[in-house]
């Protein structure tokens, strides 16, 4: 096999577009009652011209919103769907995993349905054979070969099927949302498989949505959106923006109504604009949490103002204020700002917050008082925390963790945080 | 950064088509096609004490029914010689016939997690049940077998025939069921006229009444031009007893022969060139 030079596949500008009938004729009578009757059908296109190649080794991302195409650009590429227009072109054996354990029968015995399972997914029914004990000592059920699938714990389920999938020992793996099922530490154990694989010159091709996961063990990753390529190279890349596009719409929805009732002011001054910045400077829905980011905010004065403080409150989901900033802690007399000008303030800080909807609210005010404001906008900015923290703190704060033991009698353990 | 790259020139590998019938690949259409037989005879008749039992008692059950009826109480078969077994095997042969083709209608809507999550050829999921009632067909002719050999009958040369007429009826079967699970996936009232059609086949056959007993020219001639009944016909004649007409001469001894043939190649290649436009799209209309 000539992994090094060719590309384990090619896709060149593929299409698919599916037919929904608008009303849909379910009998051979109807059928035959009206035979020359047209029914009509709106057409959806699901993947809209997506060209992209991977190489040999590569393990690719297809990731994109709900309904953006990627399961069924998977499915073309896996030969279950014909495609419309395009080509597409692969080196070597090609294995699908849309869903663990396809063709599992209950009534059979584990052994029986590794056997169907992997002829299913390519193998030559003598070889699966030949595989069944390597994948039954891999998923660590050699006691329980012979017991039927319906007496199989979930877990069990999952083992089986997973070990089954990697034996197979296809060439090019195209894997759909798999590792959504089971628990972290079987997450864990996929992504090893994986990356052994991906060492033996295996390519890999994960649909996914979970961002962490493509940024952790991905090489590149494509982006759909509403069928279309949206981007595809680096993977952090890709995932702000699939984060920018998952989080864009809900921004957009906010009623101006309300935005503008829960203004406050003497309109002296005005806040024209504020968003949030990730760790490189670039504007972002969503930051992922841990890292440094900022929060900034644009502003105009209308009149001249003396000593005015710029700063922002930032909320979580349930309302409580998790931080609160503002330009009194770099100088508290900043000075005569003129009418006319345009100012623009920036306030860096470590991301600590745990994943969740984050709303900030802006406000110039007049120093001194500290309670006159000359523009407040509640929640006029909105920002995401993403990543995978499952902290049930307000703050994940970052914490170093020492353990100390002494004495044999009585092994006790001390946590110093 | 664009969206999309370059494309080479050359064809940088193997092409990945869509999925069709066949898929260019017999021996893996073959061995699926038998993985599921297999797996679903078993499931079928190996899950209870009793399965395997039962689909022999099956067809003997409705022949002793049949039997009792048609010689104590209707006195049909009085001049027939082999009544009972000439009555049997066509009972075996049409419990095979309609087993295949009404387990097949369905076939491809239950199979639905498979079609829509693997690439395989599609034909292996109609094959594989006419596969299944082929099994079942083995040991059901078997019995047959037995009882002409107990009611005196003898073996012949022309049991030569034998293997060439279930051939025939699996032909006939494999392009009904190609049909029949094409066609149920856009119509879900297939299922109910397929029963009824096979209701008028059983009568229109001549299972339980010997074909010489009808003596309209015409009726005899239009009962015969179906394929069914000229392959029973013709397996009596050759297995059984050569009291029995062949098809040949059950039809009237002319070219009319030629359309129970022929409606069984029409059918064959009409229901497989149904299931192969179809097979592609399978996947997206379940």
């Amino acid at each position: 096999m000539n992994v090094a030079v060719s590309p384990a596949l090619v896709v060149d500008d593929v299409s698919k577009r599916f037919r929904i009938p608008g009303e849909r004729v379910h009998t051979l009578k109807e059928r035959a009652m009206h035979p020359l009757r047209q029914i009509p059908y709106r057409e959806l296109v699901a993947v809209d011209g997506v060209s992209f190649e991977v190489a040999a080794g590569e393990f690719f991302a297809v990731v994109g919103r709900n309904g953006s195409g990627k399961s069924t650009l998977l499915k073309c590429l896996a030969g279950i769907y014909a495609v419309d227009s395009g080509r597409m072109y692969v080196n070597g054996r090609v294995s699908t995993f849309i869903e663990l354990g396809v063709g599992f029968n209950m009534e059979l015995p584990a052994r029986e349905n590794v056997i169907i399972n992997a002829a299913m997914l390519g193998l030559p029914p003598r070889e699966s054979r030949r595989r069944l004990d390597r994948v039954i000592e891999f998923a660590e059920l050699e006691e329980f070969v012979d017991l039927r699938l319906k007496n199989y714990s979930s877990g069990m389920l999952v083992r089986l099927a997973f070990a089954v999938m990697i034996q197979v020992d296809a060439d090019v793996l195209l894997i759909d949302e798999v590792l959504a099922v089971g628990d972290a530490s079987f997450q864990q154990k996929c992504f090893d498989e994986f990356a052994r694989l991906r060492r033996e010159g295996r390519t890999v091709i994960l649909v996914t949505h979970d961002m962490g996961a493509v940024e952790r063990f991905c090489d590149r990753a494509l982006l759909l959106e509403r069928g279309r390529p949206e981007m595809i190279g680096d993977t952090h890349e890709v995932a702000l923006r699939y984060l920018d596009l998952s989080f864009a719409r809900e921004q957009g929805a906010q009623e101006p109504e309300a935005a503008e009732a829960a203004r406050s002011g003497d309109g002296r001054g005005e806040i024209l604009e504020a968003w949030f910045e990730d760790a490189d400077g670039r504007r972002a829905a969503a930051l992922p949490g841990g890292e440094r980011c900022s929060f900034a905010l644009r502003t105009r004065f209308r009149e001249d103002v003396e000593d005015p403080i710029l700063g922002f409150t930032l909320q979580n989901a349930e309302e409580q204020t998790v931080l609160s900033a503002s330009t009194v802690t770099l100088n508290p007399r900043l000075g005569t700002f003129r009418a006319g000008e345009e100012v623009t303030v920036r306030i860096a800080f470590d991301n600590v917050f745990r994943p969740d909807r984050y709303y900030a609210t802006p406000a110039i005010a007049q120093a001194g008082t500290g309670l006159a404001w000359l523009d407040r906008r509640e929640r006029f900015a909105e920002v995401v925390v993403t990543g995978t923290s499952r902290t049930e703190a307000i703050i994940d704060l970052p914490y170093d963790v020492a353990l100390e033991r002494s004495g044999v009698e009585t092994p006790r353990s001390e946590v110093a945080g | 950064m664009s969206a999309t790259e370059a494309t080479p020139a050359r064809a940088p590998g193997r092409p990945i088509r869509g999925p069709s019938a066949v898929g260019g690949d017999w021996r893996r259409l073959l061995q699926l096609t038998r993985l599921l037989a297999v797996t679903d005879f078993r499931l079928r008749f190996f899950g209870s004490v009793l399965g395997y039992l039962w689909q022999v008692m099956h067809p003997l059950l409705l022949f002793g029914v049949l039997y009792l009826v048609f010689t104590e109480v209707v006195r049909l078969g009085s001049d027939v010689k082999f009544y009972g077994v000439a009555l049997l095997a066509g009972i075996v042969l049409f419990v095979f016939l309609s087993e295949a083709t009404s387990q097949s209608v369905q076939s491809l809507v239950e199979r639905e997690p498979i079609v829509r999550k693997i690439q395989f050829p599609r034909f292996a999921v109609p094959l594989s049940v006419v596969v299944t009632a082929l099994f079942r067909l083995g040991p059901n002719l078997l019995v047959v077998i037995v009882f002409l050999l107990a009611a005196g009958g003898r073996i012949r040369l022309s049991w030569l025939e034998l293997p060439v007429l279930i051939a025939l009826l699996m032909i006939l079967a494999v392009g009904l069921a190609s049909l029949l699970s094409a066609l149920f996936v856009h119509f879900r009232d297939v299922k109910p006229i397929w029963d009824v059609v096979l209701q008028v086949l059983f009568y229109a056959s001549p299972i339980f009444y010997p074909i010489t007993l009808i003596t309209n020219d015409t009726l005899r001639e239009v009962l015969m031009m179906n394929p069914f009944a000229a392959i029973l016909q013709q397996f009596r004649h050759a297995v059984i007893d050569p009291s029995h007409p062949s098809a040949y001469e059950a039809i009237g001894s002319n070219a009319l022969i030629l359309v129970p043939l022929g409606l069984t190649a029409l059918l064959a290649v009409g229901g497989f060139r149904y299931f192969d436009r179809k097979a592609p799209r399978v996947a997206e209309e379940l």
